[in-house]
């Protein structure tokens, strides 16, 4: 979910996290908690306010996989990729999926509801394979599970 | 009556909230006397979700549940209930474990502190409380522990580099960005006994003379997440931690971030670098001051370490690999879950005996032992004993304990190459060796797979893996030729390789 981007409510979002030692990471999390994705507004304000250059947060954002410049889906269904899962058929069960939607991995389909990523390992590599949708764990999602995971939400 | 429905990921994974609501209000439907805890898993994960029924004779298991499984827990006839398993500590998988660090998952509710202390929790901090500092490193260096991280590095000696250095902050970083497939011992010790962790840096407090301590917990694990920050929030108003500041930091996705020195400048707030060394974190670690980096597993045998004396857990084990390790059965198995052992049990005990081989019945083809990092093994090397040399001998590591297994219809040579492309998707980008020879491997193997040249090919990653190994700044780089050399010399017929001296048989 995205929430429109607000200057004073992001400012305050930010003068939370400045107390701490460090305060980069918790504030990035924060905003795109917050307002879905980190938007060239976020990065400039954050950069004036740690007092560091537009270049450096953009260089962090742009480093962690989990940081968004462009605004995800509705939904979001991250598929554990990692060799356990792969172990047990998931590569192939996402495959099933991602031409079902016609997607790519990191693509949202076209009416905005979903967006595929990967992710490297959710920790439920004993009942492989798993995913997440939102803030939902999954596991032993079978290619059937998989695809009616995805029918929740499209 | 009391019935535990376990609220760790996987059993919430599985369905567990919705179990624990179902049970709540069958209870009240017959107006039964129950009342449902939550709490951590035991780690026998094939069970799960594993609800528990308290009887004079002890727990009762009752597992996979599923909703429809409910009301027959109140029949009366716990026996006869189509998934009990019986007595949950009768069950070989657990009956078989040496429990010292993970002595109270399963058992006890996550943040109850009456359970913790009930359970032996900080009678190791009450000891250190009372010893020197220098006693306290010396009581952690006889244990003999080495680092759960996967380096295997003293714990004890670590501490005590720190303990001696002079500065006017000290810190305790605890790394729990566990990223290898495979394992997901940090991830249960936090969800089901956290405060034996925020015990364990309190004693490393204690210890070097660090008044700050912060958890590096990824993303991916969101409930850990916030059971961790509870316990902390609890023990710190309880006032359990007068001189101790814990904190709890969220990752952001990066495997390398669990590289000890790219972790210190995630923390910092920049890009996760891996800084070069020396100067090693212990005298120049976070914001440039002396600081412990550890495992999540190595800060959580501590507590038990201080209790007991370094002595009691150096007396399991072999050689020196000492203690207990949690061993991460995962993959393609039928019995997959968290088995805490003493060194020494072999890889084929593991897999086959306790493991109950491959979850698809088929045959056991390979297991990667050690994360995305680690090499494959065959079945024909389930002799090698579970030992720090033993596994380094055979040009493998035990790394943070995982193993996964494949069966037979796995392609060895699409792992392979799977391990350059996660290498290469995971690079942090500061050494050649590791962020241009994954690429270039990945295309190699390409070729491989597409029986290209596959002689001249084959040699050409054998010289990539040997720049990688010896020319990378970390183990990403460094030890990506792991998987990748040992998939191709053991099962060379997977890359159309026929040359090599082990396929000519
Ligand atoms: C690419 C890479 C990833 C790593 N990931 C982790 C990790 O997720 N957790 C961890 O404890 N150690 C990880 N390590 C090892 C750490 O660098 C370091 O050895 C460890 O945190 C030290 O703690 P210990 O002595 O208690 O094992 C990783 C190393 C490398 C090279
Ligand atoms: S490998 Fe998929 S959850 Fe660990």
């Amino acid at each position: 979910m995205t929430t429109q981007w607000d200057t004073s409510r992001a400012a305050g979002i930010i003068s939370k996290y400045l107390p701490l030692e460090g305060p980069m990471l918790p504030i990035l999390h924060a905003l795109q908690e917050e307002f879905g994705f980190l938007s060239d507004e976020a990065i400039r304000l954050v950069a004036q306010t740690l007092n560091v250059s537009r270049a450096e947060v953009y260089g962090v954002v742009s480093f962690y996989h989990d940081f968004r410049q462009e605004p995800p889906g509705r939904h979001v269904l991250k598929i554990c990729r990692a060799e356990a899962c792969q172990s047990m058929g998931s590569e192939a069960n996402a495959q099933k999926l991602l031409e079902t939607l016609g997607l790519d991995w990191g693509d949202t389909t076209p009416d905005g509801r979903l967006t595929v990523e990967p992710v490297y390992c959710l920790g439920l590599c004993a009942c492989a394979p798993s995913a997440m949708l939102d803030d939902e764990l999954h596991a032993r999602l079978d290619a059937q599970g998989l695809q009616a995971l995805a029918g929740e939400v499209i | 009556m009391r019935i535990f429905v376990p609220r760790d990921s996987v059993s919430v994974a599985l369905g567990s909230d919705k179990l624990a609501a179902a049970i709540t209000a069958e209870a009240s439907r017959r107006g039964a006397n129950v009342s449902v805890v939550r709490n951590g898993s035991r780690g026998m994960f094939w069970l799960e979700p594993l609800v528990e029924v308290e009887s004079d004779e002890g727990r009762v298991g009752f597992g996979p549940m599923t909703l429809a499984d409910v009301p027959a827990l109140f029949s009366g006839d716990l026996k006869g209930h189509p998934k009990s398993v019986g007595l949950v500590e009768e069950i070989p998988f657990f009956a078989k474990q040496q429990r010292l660090t993970f002595a109270r998952c399963g058992v006890t509710d996550p943040v109850s502190l009456t359970d913790y202390t009930s359970h032996g929790g900080f009678k190791g901090l009450e000891k250190a409380r009372a010893m020197t500092p220098a006693a306290i490193c010396a009581e952690v260096k006889d244990s003999g522990l080495r680092g759960r991280g996967g380096a295997g590095f003293p714990t004890g000696i670590k501490w005590e580099t720190v303990r001696n250095a002079q500065a006017p902050q000290k810190y305790i970083v605890c790394n729990a960005d566990e990223g290898d497939s495979g394992t997901f011992a940090d991830r249960l010790i936090i969800e089901a006994d956290p405060f034996c962790l925020v015990e364990g840096m309190a004693i490393a407090g204690l210890a070097v003379g660090a008044t700050r301590g912060y958890v590096y917990l990824r993303s991916e694990y969101p409930l850990a997440i916030s059971i961790l920050r509870e316990a902390i929030a609890i023990a710190t108003d309880a006032g359990l931690l007068p001189d101790f500041t814990l904190e709890v930091r969220e990752g952001a996705g990066a495997y390398v971030c669990g590289e000890e020195t790219a972790l210190l400048d995630s923390l910092e707030g920049k890009r996760g670098m891996v800084r070069a060394k020396p100067p090693i974190p212990a005298l120049r670690g976070l914001f440039g001051q002396p600081t412990v980096i550890n495992n999540v597993l190595s800060l959580a045998a501590v507590p038990y370490i201080l209790a007991e004396g370094g002595a009691a857990y150096a007396a399991y084990g072999m050689g020196r690999s000492r203690g207990t390790m949690p061993v991460q059965l995962a993959g393609n198995i039928k019995h997959g879950g968290l088995f805490e052992i003493a060194f020494g049990i072999t890889l084929g005990e593991l897999i086959n005996d306790i493991g109950g081989g491959t979850a698809s019945g088929r045959p056991v083809r390979a297991v990667q032992a050690g994360g995305p990092l680690g090499a494959y093994f065959s079945p024909a090397q389930f002799d090698t004993p579970y030992d720090y040399e033993a596994f380094t001998a055979r040009n493998g590591l035990i790394g943070h304990g995982g193993l996964v297994v494949f069966d037979d219809t796995a392609d060895m040579a699409h792992m392979a190459r799977f391990a350059m492309e996660f290498c290469a998707h995971e690079s942090c980008g500061k050494c050649t060796p590791c962020r241009i020879g994954s690429t270039r491997g990945m295309e190699v193997l390409d070729k491989i797979i597409a029986r290209e040249n596959v002689a001249e090919n084959a040699a050409l990653i054998r010289d990539l893996c040997d720049t990688m190994k010896f020319g990378s700044l970390c183990a990403l780089g460094g030890f990506t030729p792991y998987p990748v050399m040992s998939a191709l010399t053991l099962f060379p017929e997977d890359f159309g390789v026929t040359s090599l001296p082990a396929a000519a048989e």
